[in-house]
């Protein structure tokens, strides 16, 4: 829709100025209203799946899963991922022995084929990541009444509003990692609140939160808290990148498939386009149109 | 279809003769679809008709692929667009093309019907290939409306709900109406069911229509820039292979904002929300329908009551099926006519900024710049289109598609006979296309 209105320009009466400094005004009210809301302190990160070439990096995919599964899995439930995905192409592909160990490690509740009673079993690929909680009320029973999400989707599932001038140019500049950010910046910002404030009971002082500065999860994570083999620093903003990049792989498995066939796609279009205009400017050549 | 050339074809081929002779379908394509005279001086907005008739059938196509995979119910329906997503082959890739295809396909509509607005193609002989261009566009409404409720996230859901409740608005009926939509005493299984009944319809439905579309259109044969009817073969080619050829240069210049859009930032135009399942007994902070529907959700909101703000929305589409006796001139295109000119940019610019609008919470300075440019765009129709005509001076009209296409020529390239023409009729401005 916006883009309609680059021809407009040249020809603005004054009365079209009049309602376009009305909308600049709210524009420009509505940012401060963002503002006040304090979420610019969500900063945009560099990642690798960023941009058109974006891929996963494999090793912060790895780091990601151990800190998912030593920190966030204790609360928040991954019904999405089954334990094969661990191992396909595209995203923190451990080996499929290791897939297969990783999954061994979970009991999964089931039902034997021969008497029909329940029994665990240990995992297989096939699998999906078990929730930590039997349903949502013992979840929010053992939370202070707070459900934790399910991580599957929640870097596609959250974002801040960017307001009027920044979703435009958030289209040109191919900035889509908004969640990833998000959920970076909202571990990285627990704080104490500021003087004057009254702590919520139950509640932890984030300004980052969407809604509101009041976040029921604790801060989750701090340094040290996860052991990393690959000699990565252990500080809690290195923590917040690699699971978050692993929670957009969650979310998004496919973006590395989807970026790669992208770039042929666009190289194809964008040569048809031309042979297309050559052909189409020879045959209208000889008519004056 | 008559009207244009004469039935003098006769296929090379034995079998072609032998069939066409019983069914003239290839007389039909030849008469319709080759040789169909074309003003020989239209731009590249009227490329945005190909444009549909692509996304139509992409839709179409795309859609029965997800069908495939997909289960309408309330239990299933989410779980089984993420199966689409991440477990059927090339699954993400065919739901970003459906999902980005439904704004695509609004974007070249809102195209479409916005040149038809600037170059008077709703004016006699045109009336009826509007009217069914207003009900293409009130069908893909509903159509696009029904889809966004299928993968049953959160603004799936509080959609649904926002907009089927406002027929609980009508006097007496109301809420009768609404229990009869939903299937039931809320938006829930039944609901869903009956949308994805209807969203499977109803493309089909808009096919036909647009075969009416097409039809009327080859009755009365295309409008163009200058507004001027064509009058003799000299202001026209044959529709193969000139049309063909720039529509489908232009098909694959869209296809590129397209596939940006699918694989680069195939999430930017949706709601971050409808990645959460629908939860009835969670509100989302702020409840927006798809960008395509902004405008309209900006009137309904500004209206302090809810039956008016009903009306205002439904009267802001239908006011479209009178525009052929709203507009008083004579003249056609905007392109001579200088105050329609402005009124016509200042119309886009409300219908931006009331998508902009519609976006924003529906409070204070907000509800006011939406009154304001709502009463616009209702002025636009009810008082600019008739007075204008009446008060405005338009500019010399050329007397021929020819006689324009030599004076904008006239003095740069080497014309055979060049016209004397009218030189003053259109300046030497630099062509646009």
């Amino acid at each position: 829709m916006p883009l309609k209105s680059m021809t407009a320009a040249g020809l603005l009466s004054r009365f079209a100025r009049l309602a376009l400094a009305g909308g600049l005004a709210a524009g420009l009210s509505g940012a401060a209203l963002a503002a006040e809301e304090g979420h610019s302190l969500i900063e945009k990160q560099d990642w690798s799946f960023g941009g058109v070439f974006g891929t996963y990096e494999r090793a912060q995919l790895q780091r990601g899963y151990k800190v998912y599964r030593e920190v966030c899995s204790l609360c928040h439930s991954m019904d999405r991922l089954a334990f094969r995905n661990l191992h396909q192409p595209g995203g923190p592909e451990f080996s499929e022995e290791a897939a297969k160990q990783i999954a061994s490690e979970y009991q999964i509740p089931d039902i034997s084929n021969e008497t029909g009673q329940p029994f665990d079993r240990p995992g297989t690929l096939t699998d999906h990541f078990p929730a930590p909680f039997p349903n949502k009320a013992a979840a929010q029973a053992a939370n202070g009444g707070a459900y934790p999400p399910d991580l599957s989707l929640i870097a596609k599932a959250r974002a801040e509003h960017r307001g009027f001038p920044g979703f435009i140019v958030d289209a040109f500049a191919n900035y889509a990692e908004n969640g990833p950010d998000y959920i970076y910046a909202l571990l990285t910002h627990y704080e104490d609140p500021p003087a004057g404030v009254e702590p919520v009971p139950g509640k932890h002082y984030n300004p980052v939160f969407l809604s509101g500065d009041w976040i029921s999860m604790p801060k989750p994570i701090s340094d040290g808290q996860v052991e990393y083999t690959d000699g990565t620093s252990e500080t809690v903003e290195q923590y917040s990148a690699d699971v978050s990049a692993f929670l957009m792989w969650a979310a998004e498995p496919k973006l590395e498939e989807r970026k790669e066939i992208g770039f042929r796609v666009m190289i194809f279009l964008i040569v048809f386009a031309v042979l297309l205009y050559l052909t189409k400017r020879k045959l209208w050549r000889n008519v004056e149109h | 279809m008559a009207g244009h050339g004469t039935s003098n074809y006769q296929p090379k081929n034995k079998v072609v003769r032998w069939v066409d002779s019983r069914l003239p379908i290839f007389s039909l394509m030849n008469e319709q679809a080759i040789v169909f005279p074309t003003p020989k001086n239209l731009n590249y907005l009227w490329t945005f008709g190909a444009i549909l008739s692509f996304m139509l059938a992409t839709m179409m196509i795309s859609g029965i692929v997800l069908a495939m995979h997909y289960a309408a119910n309330t239990e299933l329906a989410f779980d089984r667009v993420e199966h689409i997503m991440r477990d059927v082959n090339f699954g993400w890739l065919i739901r970003y093309i459906h999902a980005v295809g439904a704004s695509m396909f609004f974007f070249a509509v809102y195209m479409h019907i916005a040149r038809g607005l600037y170059y008077g193609s709703y004016k006699a002989p045109r009336e009826i290939l509007w009217m069914l261009g207003v009900v293409i566009l009130i069908l893909m409404m509903a159509t696009g409306f029904m889809g966004y409720v299928l993968p049953w996230g959160q603004m799936s859901f509080w959609g649904a709900t926002v907009i089927t409740n406002l027929f609980s608005a009508i006097p007496l009926v109301g809420p009768s109406i609404v229990e009869w939509l939903w299937g039931g005493f809320a938006v829930d299984n039944a609901t869903l069911n009956r949308f994805f009944s209807l969203h499977y319809l109803l493309p089909f439905v808009i096919a036909g229509v647009v075969v009416l579309h097409i039809w009327a259109l080859h009755e009365v044969g295309n409008n163009n820039p200058t507004g001027v009817s064509v009058k003799s073969s000299k202001d026209t080619v044959p529709f193969h292979p000139y049309l063909t050829m720039k529509d489908f240069f232009a098909l694959v210049c869209f296809m590129v904002l397209y596939a940006y859009f699918v694989f680069y930032i195939p999430n930017y135009l949706g709601h971050p929300d409808n990645y959460i399942e629908a939860d009835p007994l969670v509100t989302p902070a702020h409840i927006v329908p798809e960008w395509y529907l902004l405008p309209f959700y900006a009137m309904l909101r500004a209206i302090p009551s809810k039956l008016g703000g009903v009306v205002v929305m439904f009267s802001s589409l239908l006011i479209l099926f009178v525009v052929p006796w709203l507009d008083t001139s004579k003249v056609r295109s905007a392109k001579y006519r200088p105050m329609f000119k402005i009124a016509f940019w200042v119309f886009v610019i409300s219908c931006i900024a009331l998508g902009w609008l519609g976006s924003q919470p529906a409070e204070g300075v907000y509800v006011m710049l939406a009154r304001f440019f709502t009463f616009y765009y209702f002025a636009f129709f009810l008082i600019l289109m008739p007075l204008l005509g009446i008060i405005e001076t338009p500019k010399p009209v050329p007397n021929s598609i020819a006689e324009s296409v030599l004076a904008r020529h006239h003095g740069s390239t080497a014309t055979v006979g060049s016209g004397e023409g009218r030189p003053d009729a259109a300046p030497a401005a630099p062509k646009k296309d």
